[in-house]
C-alpha cells in the first residue's frame, strides 16, 4: 500500500489512484443508506436515519433530505457537516442561475455545477474532498423527472434507481432485479421501502428510523417536494407490510 | 438617427433595422446589417454606439452559443433576453454599453416573442417595439394598424407603412432597411428595402475617341 501518497489529495499514487477520494467514499459507506427511484410521475427518495431519538424535533429538521430549489431536492449520505456546505453551494448556484435567466436551473446543470465544485477539491488547494454522496431528484421542462447520483470524486450519473451509503451494493442489486421502467410513484415508494427494509441492519422498520420524500407535479403543473410525515409514513409501512406491528406490552 | 422596430405576428416575429453606418455628417456605408442572428431561432436588432453595438451583441451571441455547447439545449428567448439585460445591468454602473436591443425569438413551447431591452437595462416583453427617432413614426403607425395575430403579409405591409413614414417624415432619414423574420423554421433574412444603392461598381470606361 503506497501510504506515502495518502496525505496530499492533489497527487496520484503510483497505481494511478487518488487515495483521499477513495477514503472519502469509505467514510460514506458507514453512513445511513439513501435510495432514490425514478418513476413515470415522480421521484422517490428514502433515507435511513442514524440519529433516532424521541427528543429529535422531526417537524422542522430533516437528517437526510434537503430542498435545493423549488424543483430540486436531494438525499445525502456521509459527513453531515460537509453535506451542509455543499447543499448551501447548490442552493446558491440554483438561485444565481434563476437571477441571470429568470428560469429554474435545469437539474443536470445544477448537479454538474456542484460536481465541478467537488472536483476542485480533488485537484488543487490541498484541501480534502467532501465526504458526501448525493442523490438529486428533480424536474425540469427539458427532461421531466430525473435522478442523479454524485460522489466525492465529482463524478455523477443519471439513474433510474440508485443507492448510496451503507449496504448500497446490496440495495443496488435488489433495485436492479425489481425495478421496472414504467413504475408508478406509489409502486416506487413501495419498492424503496422494501429495499430499505432488506438492507437495513435493524430488525424492524419504524417511521422514526426513516425519512421519505417525493418530488412530483401537482395537478396545476407545479413541482412539489413533499416530505412524508411520521404518521403517514407509519401507515405506509404497515400498508406495504415492511414493519413489525407494535407488540402489546403487558 | 438609427431606426429599429419590430412586432409579433401569428407564429412569427419580425424585426426591421436601418442599414446606414454614419459618422457625423458622413455615411460610411448604407448596407450595414444591424440585425444579428443570435442562434437558429433568435434575432437581435441593435442600435446605438457603433463599437458597443457589435461588441455587445457578439458577446451575447457567443455566450448563447457556449450555453448550448455546454448544456446540449438552447436557451429560451426569455432566458436569453434576461441574460442580455443582466449583462447590461452589470456594466451599467461601471462602463455602460450604449446599445438598444430588440430581441425576437421563437420557442417551440411558447411561440414567437419580442423583448425590448434599452441601454439602461430595462426589459419588457412586448408585441411591438421601436428605438430611435424613427420610433416616433413607427410606433404611431403600429399603434394604428397593429392587431394580434397578423399574418406575414399583413405584418410586412405594416412594416412598409412604417418605413414609408420614416422616409418621408424624418429629416435625416436612413434610405435603406433590412427586414428579418423568425418563426418555427428559424431566423432568416426576409428582405431589403433599398432606395439608394451603394455605388461600388467602377464607372464604365469612357469610349475610345474616334480616330
Amino acid at each position: 500500500m503506497s501510504r506515502r501518497y495518502d496525505s496530499r489529495t492533489t497527487i496520484f499514487s503510483p497505481e494511478g489512484r487518488l487515495y483521499q477520494v477513495e477514503y472519502a467514499m469509505e467514510a460514506i459507506g458507514n453512513a445511513g443508506t439513501a435510495i432514490g427511484i425514478l418513476s413515470k410521475d415522480g421521484v422517490v427518495l428514502v433515507g435511513e436515519k442514524k440519529v433516532t431519538s424521541k427528543l429529535l424535533q422531526t417537524s422542522t429538521s430533516t437528517e437526510k433530505m434537503y430542498k435545493i430549489d423549488d424543483h430540486v431536492a436531494c438525499a445525502v449520505a456521509g459527513i453531515m457537516s460537509d453535506a451542509n456546505i455543499l447543499i448551501n453551494t447548490a442552493r446558491v448556484q440554483a438561485q444565481r442561475y434563476t437571477y441571470a435567466y429568470q428560469e429554474p436551473m435545469p437539474v443536470e446543470q445544477l448537479v454538474q455545477s456542484l460536481c465541478d465544485t467537488k472536483q476542485g477539491y480533488t485537484q488543487f488547494g490541498g484541501l480534502r474532498p467532501f465526504g458526501v454522496s448525493f442523490l438529486f431528484a428533480g424536474w425540469d421542462k427539458n427532461f421531466g423527472f430525473q435522478l442523479y447520483m454524485s460522489d466525492p470524486s465529482g463524478n455523477y450519473g443519471g439513474w433510474k434507481a440508485a443507492a448510496i451509503g451503507a449496504n448500497n451494493q446490496a440495495a443496488q442489486s435488489i433495485l436492479k432485479q425489481d425495478y421496472k421502467d414504467d413504475i408508478t410513484r406509489e409502486e416506487a415508494v413501495q419498492l424503496a421501502l422494501k429495499v430499505l427494509s432488506k438492507t437495513m441492519d435493524s430488525t424492524s422498520l419504524t417511521s422514526d428510523k426513516l425519512e421519505l420524500a417525493e418530488v412530483f407535479l401537482s395537478p396545476s403543473g407545479k413541482v412539489k417536494y413533499q416530505v412524508c410525515s411520521p404518521e403517514t409514513l407509519t401507515k405506509l409501512l404497515v400498508k406495504h407490510g415492511v414493519t413489525q406491528p407494535a407488540t402489546d406490552t403487558a | 438617427m438609427e431606426c429599429v422596430f419590430g412586432l409579433v405576428g401569428n407564429g412569427f416575429a419580425v424585426v426591421v433595422a436601418d442599414t446606414s453606418a454614419v459618422h457625423s455628417i458622413l455615411v460610411h456605408k448604407s448596407n450595414e446589417d444591424k440585425i444579428m442572428v443570435l442562434d437558429s431561432h433568435k434575432l437581435i436588432a441593435a442600435s446605438g454606439e457603433a463599437g458597443d453595438r457589435v461588441q455587445f451583441t457578439e458577446y451575447i451571441q457567443k455566450n448563447v452559443a457556449l450555453y448550448q455547447f455546454r448544456n446540449g439545449i438552447p436557451l429560451t428567448t426569455a432566458a436569453a433576453a434576461n441574460f442580455t439585460r443582466g449583462e447590461l445591468a452589470t456594466a451599467l454602473r461601471k462602463s455602460p454599453y450604449f446599445v438598444n436591443i430588440l430581441l425576437a425569438g421563437y420557442d417551440k413551447e411558447t411561440g414567437p416573442s419580442l423583448y425590448y431591452i434599452d441601454y439602461i437595462a430595462s426589459l419588457h416583453k412586448v408585441e411591438k417595439g421601436a428605438f430611435g427617432y424613427g420610433s416616433y413614426f413607427s410606433l404611431s403607425m403600429m399603434d394604428r394598424y397593429f392587431h394580434s395575430g397578423m399574418s406575414v403579409e399583413e405584418a410586412i405591409d405594416l412594416v412598409d407603412k412604417c418605413i414609408l413614414e420614416i422616409r418621408s417624415r424624418l429629416v435625416v432619414a436612413p434610405p435603406n432597411f433590412v427586414i428579418k423574420i423568425v418563426d418555427k423554421d428559424g431566423a432568416r433574412e426576409y428582405a431589403w428595402r433599398e432606395s439608394v444603392k451603394d455605388t461600388t461598381d467602377a464607372p464604365a470606361p469612357a469610349p475610345a475617341p474616334p480616330a
